[in-house]
């Protein structure tokens, strides 16, 4: 006696929110089965083998024919064959969007083309996720990224109406798209230290302050590019470190704006001129693209090396994050010309790890220049 | 002449790709209605066209009107090739041709293919002018409404139950005509659905017309088949109940007829209706009763107004003595004699209703049943479907026979179905036989209906029970003890019945889903040979699925089964009998015995201790089942009872036969001989089998209940949530040494895992009950089971069982009960005021007092001879008051029910085999949904295997439904009913077909709370409250 052919179709779709994230993590039905039977459920309904068996394949299916309507999720909302609540329906999208750190690292700032897909198997044996789910989230990022690729407006705002995600997750999806169509380096060693949650809070600083979008909203791929003219502006830095009243200056706003605020105060107030030297030197050379692939990679090299001199002074502190800001900051200070509008205060970081891992290095490079 | 149709086509979207260059479509669409085609223009490259088309208009008869459906197809323009179809919506526009139902067909409808399935959505807007006619020799019957509900509809009155209307028509089926050779697949699936669809469409208007004849407005219980004879044909029949339904003014006042005990019945304050006289308040208050008891009617009509109040009260007053049966016995003649001259001019006294009005059902026979074996054959004139007509007339003689051998005079709960398989058809009928009042079959009006229930009523609870044959003359042997409810009249051991579960019935505990299920080898012959073989095999799985039925019955320690439906169905090698029914403790009928096992050997030491083994686990399973349906009936000592308990005997309330294509007819007695108890034998391996099959059967999980009637009985506190679903398996049997036992097993397996996957599945709703828990099981092919189950899971709040009933108990202080299961042992609610009505003891409050119960009793007795005068004059409190609140139950409940979901985009439309929605109120029926799709696919694999495919395609049927239902301005379907899913496949040829027929009745529903705010806002809100307002509740 076989089974040939064994279907549950509810008015209301159900949902197995286990099932899913099973299914979502790659796992055959299978292996989801047998993972099912050790989470202990057939002790506590008192189900047979058979009965789950069933049960996760007829799930499987469910989601094997709402994943077609999830790459559109706007189409999820008006479709009519599958009645789901909308709080299922957020959720299934959510879920379907979501990522692994692990995973997001490994692709953050690489080209989503066929090759990087070919890719996916290494990255699966490494980080240990499933190949499947490596290709749903690469397919996601590269969804993602071809629908708002050419669009108007926020990039956010974009992400989040054409997908429905969650605020949190649209910033997520924003900061993959910006890396990715920037091409950014962040697979080399020097920055494994940093988590994704660490660039994607570059990349919105980047998106405030460096994009196109950031002098005029109304123009295609705003808040992809970054802004040629800025990059170019940026070696006016120089000045900061050249001219030694400036310098001064500078360290006397940055003191007083930190003084009491971090707790490695005193060796950035002793090692100021080298740690400030550094970041003119990166932001002076951002002209060329080769350059501003490999941004994150000469910001941290700089700033460790400098610090050396002080070794327990912000090592770990300095992060891209930190940089940047001072970078956007200094930009709009020394070329009002340029920019018209006052710098923005960084916003409290969005992730608690930028505060607790990197220290307030933010507020460092930022603060210096609020009131000159 | 008198009918124009208005079609406006407004726009799409999410169509698919059809230029593969654009990855665009430019789409325009046709309308077709009879031989009238417009078209819209060509909206391009857009996959979210907007035509915004102009009204097209169509002039017809009202004939084509109700028998045709409005063809809207979408197209994809192509300059240098044929046009592409990119799929059709067919629109049944029967809705809008009563005046009160849908008044416009507005909304996104699926675009759906045979072989691509849905393809994006389209727009349309639907309205008909309808001119009157007044031509009395009309053929259409516009204005006549249709209800696939099997009882009388929630917001109307029955003012007349006329009966029995039938009718079927013929067609040749186009899947087997010449041209469909050379015609694409698509195009003889559209052929066939398009043929259906107006087959259909004749058959209502034709039994439309016999209702306008009988001088009825309305067809309540219609259930419309199709049977797919091959080469032979395709019929299109169906059965109903005629009725003269009267909408009622106020929502507020519909008939207690419900059979739902969910709060929806209880919500209106007793008070609340300011005016008893209306008419068309309903039957149900006492106030109301008062005012129309006695008034002796202008309308009487001749028969009923000279014996009614002697008749019903006669047996009542000489009862206290124990006599009853002799007394009984006259009563009954004359009440027959009654009934028979209201029936008697009706060719076939059938209902199709399955739940009554209070006091129209008297009392109830057992169940009759008839099958015959049919070759078919060629139909040759379609017009004149003598043949087909000839033999459901010859099946329909029989069962009228066997009611008439029962002592009753009309068939309750009547259905007919079909087993095909190639040139031999089983044509089965079933229902139960019963004894009905005559006043609702004929014109008369309401109050004589309302007071002869009043009066007829008075043993509520158990006078159905009663038996209407007479004792001495007994159809078959039968083992009659008194009523442990009256004790006063008899009543049988064990009753079947295919009707739901009364309203009024006393039960104790709760019941469960029992199921027979029998497989029977057959050899493969040809025609006539395999004919024979058939009825000769039939009368032999009928007496086995008896059995089974009994024997489970009794495991589970229960007196009676309702809802029994048996299904037959035939394959090329073997026959399956599937029987389901709910089992319930009635507290009228005797306790029933248990289960003794007999050995063959008993010299035998280890063969006697095994069967003492098995002797012990038995009944350690019956004790068990007791304990989990909470059946612990009063104990009664047999001195109250009034007569000693004669000897037990075994019998069967089955009456059944099969006949064969030679109309040869057979009586079959399945009662069990004068054993001295229910007696199994084990004298070879296969009944040994036998006993442990009945062992097998595990009880749901805890938290879970099932039935395959309307409502559980013992459960009144359902939630709002319910969950309708369908599950389809198909099992391949091994081929190789087939023996009946192996085939057995395999589909008690079969059956029993999907019921246990079910349970799994619903998990997150308990506590809960699978209601209306509905098996067909089919034999595709040689070796392949098709078992489908369509039912739904409604949840209950098991706390709340608790507060409502201790709410009603002092409630019940103050005022008449409410509660139905007051009614259970409490039937006689004449002196309500002073007794502290508490019957059905849940779990916890087992502690009620039987003994002084059994006292009560009596006394009751002595004090209904003193009041009989007065309940002449109607001034007692009627028995079925399930209108009136509990205030506080009322309150747990709204608090509970799930505010609806307010923020979606595609209004969410419930859907539920019941007549009724838990938690919220019908307001409006907007008419009926009968929708037949084909789907097919060469591309099996690519869909997912068998299973993907029809997953997908059950998941577009229900998308569709509920996209008309939306449409016609619903938000839900009740009586849903998936009458036919037959499913073929060749894998080989990566090939699947499948036909679906799904029908029910499309409402507007609101809920309790809404429902509420309404009122309060308008206090005198007793015209109509959300009737209107809450038409739009999603």
């Amino acid at each position: 006696m076989t089974s040939e052919l064994d279907i549950f179709v509810g008015n209301t779709t159900l949902i197995d929110e286990d099932v899913y994230r099973l299914w979502l993590d790659g796992y055959s039905v299978g292996d989801a089965v047998a993972l099912r039977v050790r989470s202990g459920i057939l002790e506590q309904t008192g189900a047979t083998a058979a009965v789950l068996q069933s049960d996760t394949m007829d799930h499987y299916r469910t989601f094997h024919m709402l994943e077609r309507l999830l790459h559109a999720p706007p189409k999820l909302l008006h479709q009519l064959i599958y009645q789901i609540p909308p709080s299922r329906q957020a959720l299934l999208i959510e879920r379907y969007y979501a990522f692994d750190e692990a995973f997001v690292r490994e692709v953050l700032g690489k080209k989503l083309s066929k090759g990087t897909k070919k890719d996916l198997d290494d990255i699966s044996t490494k980080t240990g996720i499933t190949l499947k789910s490596c290709r749903r989230q690469f397919d996601n990022f590269k969804r993602v990224f071809k629908v708002v690729e050419e669009m108007r407006g926020s990039l956010v705002d974009n992400v989040q109406q054409h997908f429905l995600l969650s605020d949190r997750l649209a910033r997520d999806y924003a900061a993959i798209v910006f890396f990715a169509n920037n091409r950014f380096e962040t697979g080399k060693k020097k920055l494994q230290y940093l988590s994704f949650g660490d660039f994607a809070f570059c990349a919105e600083l980047m998106i405030q302050n460096w994009t196109l979008g950031a002098v005029d909203s109304q123009v295609d791929d705003m808040d992809m590019d970054l802004d040629k003219e800025f990059l170019q502006d940026l070696k006016e830095l120089k000045v900061l470190v050249a001219d030694k009243d400036l310098l001064d200056l500078h360290k006397s706003l940055v003191c007083t704006a930190l003084r009491g605020k971090l707790g490695v105060f005193s060796e950035m107030e002793a090692n100021f001129k080298n740690l400030s030297r550094g970041l003119v030197n990166v932001a002076t050379k951002l002209t060329h693209n080769k350059d501003v692939r490999d941004l994150f990679v000469d910001l941290v090299e700089k700033e460790s090396s400098q610090s050396c001199e002080a070794p327990s002074c912000c090592a770990p502190s300095v992060t891209p994050d930190g940089c940047l800001h001072r970078m956007a900051d200094e930009q709009s200070r020394f070329a009002p010309k340029i920019r018209t509008h006052e710098p923005r205060p960084p916003k409290p970081s969005r992730r608690n790890f930028n505060h607790s891992a990197t220290g307030p290095a933010p507020y460092f490079f930022h603060s210096g220049f609020i009131e000159v | 002449m008198p009918g124009k149709l208005k079609v406006k086509i407004v726009a799409g979207r999410h169509l698919p790709v059809m230029d593969r260059a654009s990855d665009l479509t430019d789409a325009f669409v046709e309308v077709k209605f009879g031989n009238t085609t417009f078209k819209t223009d060509v909206y391009p490259k857009s996959l979210n066209p907007q035509w915004n088309s102009e009204w097209f208009k169509f002039e017809v008869d009202d004939e084509d009107l109700q028998d045709e459906p409005l063809q809207i197809t979408v197209l994809d323009h192509d300059t240098y090739s044929a046009n592409d179809a990119i799929g059709k919506v067919y629109i049944d526009i029967d809705p809008l041709l009563y005046s009160e139902a849908a008044t416009v067909i507005s909304g996104w409808f699926p675009i759906y293919d045979t072989i691509h399935g849905i393809r994006g959505e389209i727009n349309v807007v639907v309205k008909v002018d309808l001119f009157n006619d007044l031509n009395r020799f009309r053929q259409s019957s516009c204005g006549v409404k249709f209800f696939c509900t099997t009882s009388i509809p929630k917001c109307y009155r029955a003012v007349i139950i006329h009966g029995f209307v039938e009718e079927l028509v013929v067609n040749e089926d186009p899947e087997y005509q010449w041209i469909d050779r050379i015609r694409t697949p698509r195009a003889s699936n559209e052929a066939r659905q398009r043929l259906i669809s107006l087959m259909s469409g004749e058959l209502q208007r034709k039994i439309g017309l016999k209702v306008l004849e009988m001088r009825g407005n309305a067809v309540v219980g219609y259930l419309q088949c199709f049977d797919l004879e091959g080469e032979s044909g395709l019929v299109v029949r169906a059965i109903g109940t005629a009725c003269t339904l009267d909408k009622l003014s106020s929502p507020a006042a519909f008939l207690p007829a419900c059979n739902s005990p969910s709060k929806e019945m209880k919500e209106i304050p007793f008070n609340e209706d300011p005016n008893p006289n209306t008419h068309s308040s309903g039957p149900s208050t006492p106030l109301k009763n008062q005012t129309y008891s006695f008034s002796p009617s202008k309308s009487y009509s001749r028969q009923s107004s000279s014996s009614d109040t002697d008749l019903s009260l006669t047996p009542k007053t000489g009862m206290g003595s124990g006599s009853a049966g002799k007394e009984g016995g006259p009563f009954k003649a004359l009440l027959r004699q009654q009934t028979q001259s209201a029936l008697e001019q009706r060719e076939f006294p059938f209902f199709t209703l399955t739940a009554f009005p209070p006091g129209f059902l008297v009392h109830v026979g057992g169940v009759v049943s008839a099958r015959s074996v049919k070759l078919l054959d060629r139909i040759h004139n379609p017009d004149e479907p003598e043949t087909r007509d000839a033999w459901w007339a010859e099946i329909r003689q029989e069962i009228k026979s066997h009611a008439k051998a029962l002592g009753c005079h009309a068939v309750v709960g009547y259905s007919e179905s079909t087993s095909i398989c190639e040139e031999v058809c089983i044509l089965s009928a079933s229902g139960t036989a019963a004894v009905l009042n005559p006043r609702f079959l004929q014109d008369g009006t309401v109050e004589g209906c309302l007071e002869q229930r009043l009066e007829e009523n008075l043993p509520a609870g158990c006078g159905f029970c009663h038996i209407p044959y007479d004792e001495l003359n007994m159809p078959f042997p039968a083992h009659l003890t008194y009523c442990y409810n009256c004790r006063k009249q008899k009543v049988p051991d064990v009753l079947f019945t295919t009707i739901d579960l009364p309203t009024d019935a006393t039960v104790i505990g709760k019941g469960c889903l029992i199921q027979a299920r029998l497989c029977r080898l057959k050899k493969k012959a040809q025609a006539e040979a395999n004919a024979t073989a058939i009825s000769n095999l039939l009368p032999f799985m009928e007496y086995e699925v008896h059995t089974q039925l009994m024997n489970k019955l009794k495991l589970k320690g229960m007196n009676a089964l309702f809802g029994l439906r048996i299904q037959i169905t035939v394959g090329e090698n073997m026959l399956m009998g599937l029987a389901s029914a709910t089992g319930v403790y009635l507290a009228a009928l005797p306790t029933p015995g248990g289960i003794q096992i007999a050995g063959k050997t008993p010299n035998d030491g280890s063969y006697e201790q095994h069967i003492s083994h098995m002797q012990k686990k038995i009944n350690d399973t019956i004790a068990k089942n007791k304990e989990l349906y909470e059946i612990n009936p009063p104990e009664i000592s047999e001195e109250i009872i009034g007569s000693p308990i004669p000897e037990p005997r075994q019998r069967s309330r089955l009456l059944r036969s099969q006949s064969e294509s030679s109309d040869e007819v057979t009586e079959l007695d399945l009662s069990h001989g004068k054993k001295d108890a229910f007696v199994l034998e084990i004298d070879d391996t296969d009944a040994m089998e036998d006993v442990h099959s009945l062992l097998t059967d595990v009880p749901p999980p805890s938290g879970f209940y099932s039935c395959n009637t309307e409502i559980m009985p013992g459960i009144n506190n359902w939630t709002s949530e319910i969950q309708m679903f369908t599950s389809v398996r198909v099992i391949r049997l091994s081929s190789l040494n087939l023996t009946n036992h192996a085939l057995n097993k395999n589909f008690n397996d079969l059956c029993e895992n999907l019921l246990k996957s079910l349970y799994f599945k619903l998990r997150s709703m308990i506590p809960c009950c699978l209601c209306h828990v509905n098996f067909t099981v089919s034999l595709p092919e040689d070796e392949l089971i098709q078992v489908t189950v369509t039912a739904v899971a409604i949840t209950f709040d098991k706390n709340q069982a608790l507060q409502t009933t201790k709410a009603h108990v002092e409630k019940s202080l103050q005022r008449a009960s409410t509660d139905n299961e007051e009614l259970l042992q409490f039937p006689l609610e004449l002196c309500s005021d002073s007794l502290p009505s508490h019957p059905f003891p849940p779990a916890k409050a087992t502690s009620v007092d039987y003994s002084s119960f059994a006292d009560r009793c009596s006394s009751w007795i002595e004090l209904i001879k003193l009041k009989a005068q007065t309940i002449r004059r109607g001034s007692i409190k009627t028995t079925v008051t399930v209108e009136k609140t509990s205030p506080m139950g009322e309150g747990n409940f709204r608090n509970r029910s799930a505010a609806p979901c307010a923020n979606s985009t595609v209004g969410v439309v419930k859907m539920t085999p019941l007549s009724f929605i838990p938690g919220a109120k019908i307001t409006k029926y907007l008419g009926i949904i009968n929708m037949f799709f084909i789907r097919e696919t060469t591309s099996l694999r690519e869909e997912g295997g068998v299973s993907g495919f029809l997953h997908a395609f059950i998941a577009e049927v229900f998308a569709m439904v509920r996209a008309h239902v939306a449409a016609l301005g619903g938000n839900a379907v009740v009586s849903y009913i998936m009458k036919q899913c037959v499913f073929m496949e060749n894998p080989n040829k990566n090939q699947a077909q499948c036909l679906i027929n799904v029908s029910g009745d499309a409402v507007v529903f609101a809920r309790e709370s809404e429902l509420e705010v309404v009122s309060t806002q308008q206090p005198a809100a007793n015209c109509q409250p959300a009737c209107t307002g809450g038409e739009v509740t999603t």
